[in-house]
């Protein structure tokens, strides 16, 4: 067990240190959180910045585009990007954490090229038409339905919780391509583009005030029979390849925040009064000791993925992290609150919006109660149930 | 970086489980508790042969020379097994008190306002200086027949555990060399004890809710019962984290919340598990209750959430 780093990933942080000291400073004001285009030209110019400075893709594979840089490499400069305050990955998110990898991984060596430069260079975002009004934790439900028609598919249904939709340029999308299959087994994975004819998106207001999600409506959507990464009918597979493959170092940059937030916290209460209860206080600590283990955690996560090699991270890891985060994370902006006292219902005050979108924690990328029925049957090899 | 089990540590852990099985297991486990023996005294020694005592001194010493990381590893398997006896204590003062690293003497600990573990069978006593206290010496060392004299035995929560009350002030003793850290280093220990005990308690309800069944099913297909084992795994597992990290860098903070999120761990994972044992769970026959009495008793010594809780506060400013 060794928790020190190597000569070459301190020089690869002391690197990275200097670059991010030197350009972040020269960043334009963040966007405000309703300004749509202003985020996306905002994350995309980081993504640029990234992509020149020879940062984009860090761990993805040389033959990706990529830098083939170690899991824990990849770790340091998530948590260094995040110490320096830079941006966050934003509506790159698809891009580089799912679709990207997606193609990296299942794709032609034509769709590689045509697909993955524009997503390290900043240039294309994608979204992810995945769940449905009638598939949300049961996504093998889904019923978007794709008719070869010569060398297209004509695709009808709707999507929802459609992520960044408003600004994407791809969406990364499933359809059931053959209704009388098990339902496992119909599904293929398609990139469509947004700007299609038949593609219809709705903002969604979340319970924040901000439209950060999508309805999608596709009708009779003509998409080449050449968009689709994988066999037809393996869509499913496909996606599953890459949708735990994130889980173990998704959140990295966010523990850092978090750590930081709860510094913060303890500052506010020592200046408001409010350290002189030791139930709050005490309350406090325990954080800290949660985020300080949840660190660690991913240490060893990225650490086992490091030694398992190339295979990236385990995704059932992921999930014990991910339980675990998303509650604590939750748990975090309730002390904020009660730091803040009668000032967390102003929304102007820091914390205030981050504690309403912390409850979208426990639902997105996999509600708790999957993650626990992934847990007990994947790891524990509990049997199956309902 | 490379947090995880070096091929060395792996293959120790592996001889101490294979050894506490040997010497351990389930029967011998239940025969102790039968007899109420407290410290068995061969297997004291066996376990000094093996190194559980000399494990951290100099090899110069006729130590092993290993780390706090190994020692972690160790005390898991210990808790896992419900290894009785102050094996901490004992471990912590190997270097002290004479045929200590040799399992040849049994060390008591004294924690004012606590009571002694294993005091009626202890041939010295740790006396811990004040938590509070952080510049007076860790702790000295006693001879334990006097403090004994004047305490009374406590019928103890955890039949394999028995306690004595101390209320006599017990004047410290003889110093002894580099005690600064005992209070932390203990802590950590009991640490990797709760952790091992409660990955064992996630075993113990896994298991069993894939052999019971009901409603024509394993118990281990209902939903609710499936939950609570992903809970004890996901508590298990990031106690881990913090008990192995703590035990790398042996950061004061670093062990407090290690202690606590394996307190919190080992308590709560013993209460699942009894609860997915059903009635079975509530008896005496079942292991269950050794492992949450034992959890309660650890939970209070060396550091309690209370401390651990203000020392992370204070680590926030
Ligand atoms: C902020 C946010 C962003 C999102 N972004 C995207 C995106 O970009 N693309 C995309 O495709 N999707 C996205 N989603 C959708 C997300 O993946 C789904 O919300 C999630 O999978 C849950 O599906 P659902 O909302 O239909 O809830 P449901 O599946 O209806 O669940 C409702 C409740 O029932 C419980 N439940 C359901 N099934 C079971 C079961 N078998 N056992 C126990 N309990 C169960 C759930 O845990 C939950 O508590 C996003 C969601 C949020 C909140």
């Amino acid at each position: 067990m060794d928790l020190a780093y190597t000569e070459e990933e301190q020089e690869f942080r002391a690197r990275l240190r200097a670059w991010l000291a030197a350009v972040l400073p020269g960043l334009p004001a963040k966007p405000r959180p309703d300004d749509w285009p202003g985020r996306r030209a905002y994350d995309t110019a980081w993504q640029r910045m990234l992509y020149d400075a020879g940062y984009a893709g860090l761990h993805w594979p040389v033959d990706a585009g990529g830098r083939g840089a170690t899991p824990t490499q990849h770790l340091i400069f998530l948590e260094e990007t995040e110490r320096a305050g830079a941006p966050y990955v934003g509506a790159n998110f698809v891009g580089l954490l799912h679709a990207g990898p997606t193609i990296a991984a299942e794709g032609t060596a034509e769709q590689r090229a045509r697909w993955l430069p524009p997503v390290l260079r900043g240039d294309e975002i994608w979204c992810q038409g995945f769940s449905e009004p009638e598939a949300g934790s049961d996504l093998a439900a889904l019923r978007t339905r794709a008719v070869r028609d010569g060398d297209h598919y004509v695709v009808s249904g709707s999507k929802i919780w459609t992520s960044h939709a408003e600004v994407a340029d791809w969406c990364e999308l499933l359809v059931r391509t053959d209704p009388a299959a098990p339902r496992h087994r119909g599904i293929s994975w398609l990139a469509m583009e947004m700007d299609a004819p038949g593609v219809t998106v709705r903002p969604l207001r979340t319970l924040a005030g901000s439209t950060e999600f999508a309805e999608m409506f596709l009708d009779e959507v003509r998409v080449p029979v050449s968009h689709r990464v994988g066999a037809e009918n393996d869509g499913w597979r496909v996606t599953m390849v890459t949708l735990s493959f994130e889980r173990g170092t998704a959140f990295v940059g966010e523990v850092v925040a978090c750590r930081r937030t709860l510094a913060a916290l303890a500052a506010d209460a020592r200046r408001n009064g409010r350290w002189d209860d030791p139930v709050l206080r005490r309350r406090l600590g325990r954080l800290n000791a949660e985020f300080r283990a949840l660190w660690r955690l991913t240490q060893w996560n990225v650490s086992e993925a490091q030694r398992a090699g190339s295979g990236g991270v385990p995704g059932t890891g992921g999930s014990v992290f991910k339980l675990r985060y998303s509650h604590a994370r939750q748990e975090l902006y309730e002390a904020a609150a009660e730091v803040l006292g009668a000032d967390s219902a102003d929304l102007d005050r820091e914390w205030v919006l981050d504690r309403l979108s912390s409850l979208s924690y426990t639902i997105a990328a996999g509600t708790s109660q999957i993650q626990r029925n992934i847990v007990a049957e994947r790891i524990l090899g509990l049997p199956k149930g309902r | 970086m490379d947090f995880q089990l070096s091929d060395d540590q792996r293959a120790l852990r592996a001889g101490v489980r294979e050894l506490l099985a040997g010497r351990f297991g389930r029967d011998r486990m239940r025969a102790a508790l039968d007899a109420a023996t407290g410290v068995d005294r061969a297997l004291w020694r066996e376990l000094g042969e093996a190194g559980f005592f000399a494990l951290r001194l100099p090899e110069a010493e006729g130590g092993v020379g290993l780390g706090l990381p190994e020692a972690a590893l160790l005390f898991e398997e210990a808790g896992r097994s419900l290894l009785p006896g102050p094996l901490i204590a004992t471990h912590l003062v190997a270097g002290s008190v004479k045929g200590a690293a040799r399992g040849e003497a049994v060390v008591a600990v004294l924690d004012a306002g606590q009571p002694v573990a294993h005091l009626g069978e202890a041939d010295a006593l740790l006396v811990l200086a004040p938590a509070n206290a952080p510049r007076a010496p860790g702790g000295t060392l006693r001879d334990a027949a006097p403090v004994r004299d004047a305490a009374g035995p406590v019928r103890s929560a955890d039949p394999f555990t028995p306690l004595w009350r101390v209320t006599d002030p017990v004047e410290a003793g003889e110093p002894l060399p580099g005690a600064g850290r005992l209070r932390e280093e203990g802590a950590l220990l009991a640490a990797a004890e709760q952790l091992g005990s409660a990955a064992r308690t996630t075993e113990m309800a896994v298991q069993h809710a894939g052999a019971r069944e009901q409603f024509g099913a394993p118990i281990g297909s209902f939903q609710a019962v499936k939950h609570l084992c992903a809970g004890m795994l996901v508590r298990a597992e990031l106690a881990r984290s913090a008990v192995y990290a703590a035990a790398v860098t042996a950061d004061p903070v670093e062990i407090a919340g290690a202690k606590l999120l394996a307190d919190d761990a080992a308590v709560r994972n013993a209460r699942d598990c009894l609860q997915v044992h059903g009635g079975m769970g509530f008896t005496w026959e079942s292991d269950v209750h050794l492992h949450l009495k034992r959890a309660w008793l650890r939970s209070g010594q060396w550091l309690t959430a209370a401390a651990a809780e203000e020392m992370l506060a204070g680590d926030l400013c």
